[in-house]
């Protein structure tokens, strides 16, 4: 490795633009001309829409236009997609109701828009928006999936009967029942994995340019994944072309996987800048963010585990319901689904498993992929029910796991997953050395003394990264394959510029990806661009999601840096009169081996442009482009310990302690890992004891601003203390696995998993704020 | 409307602007300076903090009617030509960063932590007096490095002055 190499704690690149106020984010974007739209949204969780006014406000002060619902309709504008075909175990396709951008008669959640104001300035188009009578027509709403689910319940769709999307099943189910009728022992639980709302701290912003003479759009968008919304906003929605429509995704305040979707905001924008004939910029506000970034988790589950006689898993059945929310978002169908179920196997020999999902809708902001994205509620189910079986059947927890830990690979599990490589045991290991299980009693008993209750809890986490390769998800039912393309440009002064379809927004990629390139020819990292975020600029790609951007992104950067070393090989041996075999490349060098005979890769790029001298045949130019499909997905692994403290007389639980040994196969910049992982973490311990994104019984949210849903602040969570063990990926030329939601995925059940040891029973659901665990501890004291 | 008039990263600056005007929209609309962000409605992030006279204020919930006459600094003021200001060199040497929306915001704030507490910070307290400052990407564990880093810095600069 060298100082800027893979494996260097390189100081990113992208820092000084963001820490001296130069980032670049869409709604600094200006442009001559721009107006500004402000939605009108529904009040009403389920309701129809008898009529819009907007004679009043048109007449208002900088009103350029207010568009309707209706004129959606009259233009032929598609509706919105979901993009991952799922179908019910009877064979039927899923179940879905239309989701027009604006809703012309039904508004099924509130906060859908159905009227858009354009005027010259922000508060002009907030003005007039107050000045529009929008006449609705209240429904009885649902906002609980117990309350869709029952008899005589109201219905959202009538394409979806009994509001139930699909009734979807995985594994095998007489062989999971048989194991379960040998069973010595079985340990069910009953879970809620709450609701969640991403909250990435720029909110989602758009600004349309539509260019008359060229017929030509422009779109700066919050987007994860550019090319996949030029895709989408062409093919399905009627709104324009996709060879005349450029997407820029800039700097992007964060995404967790809200940022992947397409939206009808920035849809709307773009249609309005045609039909206005003006730019239109688009920017949400927090609440806007609450009310319509698609929601993270919300399942509610059953699952039984059977053992044997020696504490060996027979198997595992689980039924759980997922919310989607009032329509179905572009992923939504797959995550509780491909995304969850298949990874319920954990890090466990599990011969046989049987799982059940069943989508619901209700009258609910549309849920789809936060951080992890079923592979959170997979981890904890797993690993609260590996901590309950250990504590029913008396046995330590950390010997439980390693029991049944899978130690074989590759290893197929009975949920479509084939692990390729790991070492559960290593990671485990680490973690108990490094939070010193052996003195924890003493620690408990110390805590006694002053009067707290001091816990314990394990989360040994597996997840699926990469979210390919295209065949596989493809015969899943993804609509679009999730490989990755890349293209080396190498200038005839030597420098370099990749172009990438990964997109970083807070990743560091620009640093990473330059660390690859920097490694493979010895050369600085100064010399290198990473290019990304533009469909003009950017051949294609996929996006970044799924802790995708190092396994696939950085892989196809690999095919196509191998590409160019080779052409450049090539030039340098005929200009070193040198057999191609024999040239090496060190230190920005092509050398020839065992001689003093080099030359400077920019020499053998000027070459490549000027052409004057190039072997024969060869074409002029040194720029080479991959598209990277990988052969399986892969498998990010770790164990994590919470240790947390809990004072009886408030209920405050303090996170004491956590240690977090993950295994990301090779890691390319370390300072960069670790901050993914910090992220995660705070994310699954916001879960764990702070977040939920709540709704009374007739569809209100209750929770939509930072001042009544709990966003994890600085003085929420602790320092970190963050270590890998390594097993290099065999699927992917760098041996990476993958870290961006590790962390997000493994922390919450270590979390619960820890204040239930503390509270000495398990009744306590997330999130485990001081008022619950203070009652689940009069709970105790009660049934003492 | 009304008419003020002030120091805004050490240039004098005049705009007439509608008394309902937020200081954060004047930065961002009328100054260009785009760097100080709004990440939510209800003043509870912080990505809009700047300082005013010094202290680290909200920009978001100060009206520019308020502040005739004040000095105001951004995160665009703070280094010295392309000398970074020692919070904005350790937020980079300590990656207290990842997607940089409440970057300016958390820098602000921390700058004007170091100095109500003289540089004298234990992980504690910068905890507590981050509490008004949102971040979703980095769990705040390098953030916390990055002040208590620059609080050390701060006080060498101050020393050699």
């Amino acid at each position: 490795m060298g100082v800027e190499g893979i494996g260097a704690r390189v100081a990113r690149k992208e820092d000084k633009r963001f820490i001296t106020g130069r980032g670049r984010y869409v709604d600094d974007v200006k442009i001559v001309g721009l107006t500004h739209a402000h939605f009108i949204r529904s009040p009403h969780a389920h309701a129809k829409v008898k009529g819009i006014d907007a004679s009043a406000a048109k007449d208002m002060p900088g009103v350029v236009d207010v568009l309707t619902a209706q004129q959606l309709v009259d233009d032929k504008i598609g509706n919105l997609i979901c993009g991952w075909a799922v179908s019910s175990k009877d064979g039927t396709p899923m179940k879905m109701g239309a989701w027009p951008a604006m809703a012309p008669d039904t508004v099924r959640f509130v906060g859908q828009a159905v009227a858009v104001v354009i005027a010259e300035t922000k508060n002009q188009a907030k003005d007039a928006a107050e000045a529009v009578v929008v006449t609705y027509e209240e429904l009885p709403a649902v906002s609980s999936m117990t309350a869709a689910l029952a008899s005589g319940a109201p219905q959202l769709h009538p394409e979806a009967p009994g509001n139930v999307v699909y009734d979807w099943a995985i594994g095998d189910e007489k062989l999971t029942n048989d194991a379960f009728s040998k069973a010595a022992n079985v340990v069910s639980l009953d879970l809620t994995n709450n609701r969640l709302v991403p909250n990435a701290m720029e909110p989602r912003a758009a600004v349309a340019e539509y260019d008359e003479a060229e017929e030509h759009f422009t779109l700066h968008t919050t987007s994860q994944n550019p090319h996949v919304a030029r895709l989408v906003l062409s093919a399905f929605y009627n709104v324009a072309q996709e060879h005349k429509l450029r997407v820029i995704a800039p700097d992007v305040g964060g995404g967790f996987g809200s940022k992947i979707f397409i939206y009808p905001e920035e849809m709307v924008a773009l249609w309005a800048s045609k039909k206005v004939r003006r730019p239109v910029k688009w920017t949400g506000d927090r609440t806007e963010a609450f009310l319509t970034d698609a929601h993270g988790r919300d399942h509610i589950s059953h699952a039984e585990m059977a053992f044997d006689a020696n504490n060996k898993i027979l198997g595992l059945r689980v039924k759980t319901h997922a919310n989607f929310g009032a329509y179905m978002s572009l992923f939504s169908s797959s995550v509780p689904t491909y995304l969850y179920a298949t990874l319920l196997s954990g890090q466990y020999n599990i011969p046989t498993i049987y799982a059940e999902v069943m989508g619901v809708y209700t009258n609910t902001t549309p849920v789809d992929a936060y951080r992890g994205a079923g592979r959170p509620e997979a981890s904890y189910l797993v690993e609260r029910l590996m901590e309950t079986s250990a504590r029913q059947l008396k046995v330590d927890p950390a010997e439980l796991r390693r029991l049944n830990f899978v130690t074989q690979f590759p290893h197929q599990t009975p949920v479509i997953m084939a692990y390729d490589i790991g070492d559960f045991g290593a990671s485990l290991d680490a973690a108990l050395k490094a939070i010193d299980y052996a003195g924890f009693p003493a620690r408990k008993a110390k805590a006694k003394a002053a009067g707290k209750l001091r816990g314990l809890g394990f989360s040994c986490y597996i997840e699926a990264c990469g979210i390919a390769p295209s065949k596989a998800v493809g015969s899943l039912g993804a609509g679009v394959g999730l490989w990755e393309s890349a293209e080396v440009r190498v200038n005839p002064v030597g420098t370099i510029e990749v172009l990438t379809g990964s997109h970083s927004h807070g990743q560091g990629h620009e640093t990473t990806f330059a660390q690859l390139v920097a490694d493979r020819l010895g050369i600085s990292v100064d010399q290198v661009q990473i290019v990304h975020g533009d469909t003009d600029k950017v051949q294609f790609g996929m996006g970044t999601y799924g802790s995708r951007s190092a396994a696939v992104g950085m892989s196809a950067i690999f095919k196509a840096m191998e590409k160019v070393e080779a052409k450049a090989k090539k030039i340098a041996a005929h200009l070193l009169e040198a057999s191609e075999g024999d040239i090496v490349i060190e230190n920005g060098e092509f050398k020839v081996a065992g001689t003093d005979k080099a030359i400077a890769l920019p020499m053998v790029a000027l070459a490549a442009y000027t052409a004057h001298n190039l072997p024969d045949g060869m074409e002029p130019g040194l720029k080479e482009g991959a598209f990277y499909d990988p052969t399986n997905f892969t498998f990010p692994a770790g164990a994590y310990i919470c240790e947390v403290e809990i004072d009886p007389g408030t209920g405050k639980t303090d996170i004491v302690d956590f240690v977090a040994v993950d295994d990301f196969g090779r890691l390319i910049n370390p300072m960069i890992v670790e901050g993914q992982v910090h992220g995660g973490l705070a994310q699954g311990i916001g879960q764990a004891m702070l977040e939920s994104a709540i709704y009374d019984d007739n569809g209100q949210p209750v929770t939509a601003s930072f001042m009544d849903y709990a966003m994890p602040r600085a003085d929420d969570v602790p320092s970190f203390r963050v270590s890998h063990t390594t097993t290099l990926c065999p699927g992917n030329p760098l041996g990476v696995k993958g870290c961006g939601e590790a962390g997000a995925i493994g922390s919450s059940p270590a979390v619960i998993n820890a204040i239930t040891d503390a509270l000495g029973h398990n009744k306590i659901e997330m999130p485990a704020t001081p008022g619950r665990v203070w009652e689940a501890l009069q709970l105790q004291q009660a049934a003492e | 409307m009304s008419t003020v008039k002030l120091t805004v990263n050490g240039k004098s600056v005049s705009a007439t602007v509608e008394d309902r005007t937020l200081l954060v929209h004047l930065l961002r609309e009328n100054l260009n300076l785009t760097g100080t962000h709004v990440g939510c409605d209800t003043s509870q992030c912080g990505a809009c903090i700047v300082h005013i006279d010094g202290k680290a204020v909200k920009s978001c919930t100060t009206l520019v009617g308020q502040i005739d006459g004040a000095n105001v600094t951004t995160i665009e003021g703070i280094a010295k030509g392309d000398q970074l200001h020692p919070m904005q060199a350790a937020f980079r040497d300590n990656h207290g960063l990842q997607c940089g929306y409440c970057t300016p915001g958390m820098i602000m704030s921390a700058i004007d932590i170091v100095n109500r507490h003289a540089g004298d910070l234990d992980e504690e307290t910068v905890r507590h007096e981050l509490e008004g400052n949102i971040c979703r990407c980095t769990g705040y564990h390098n953030i916390v490095k990055s002040v208590l880093d620059a609080a050390g810095r701060m006080k060498v600069a101050q020393a050699a002055e």
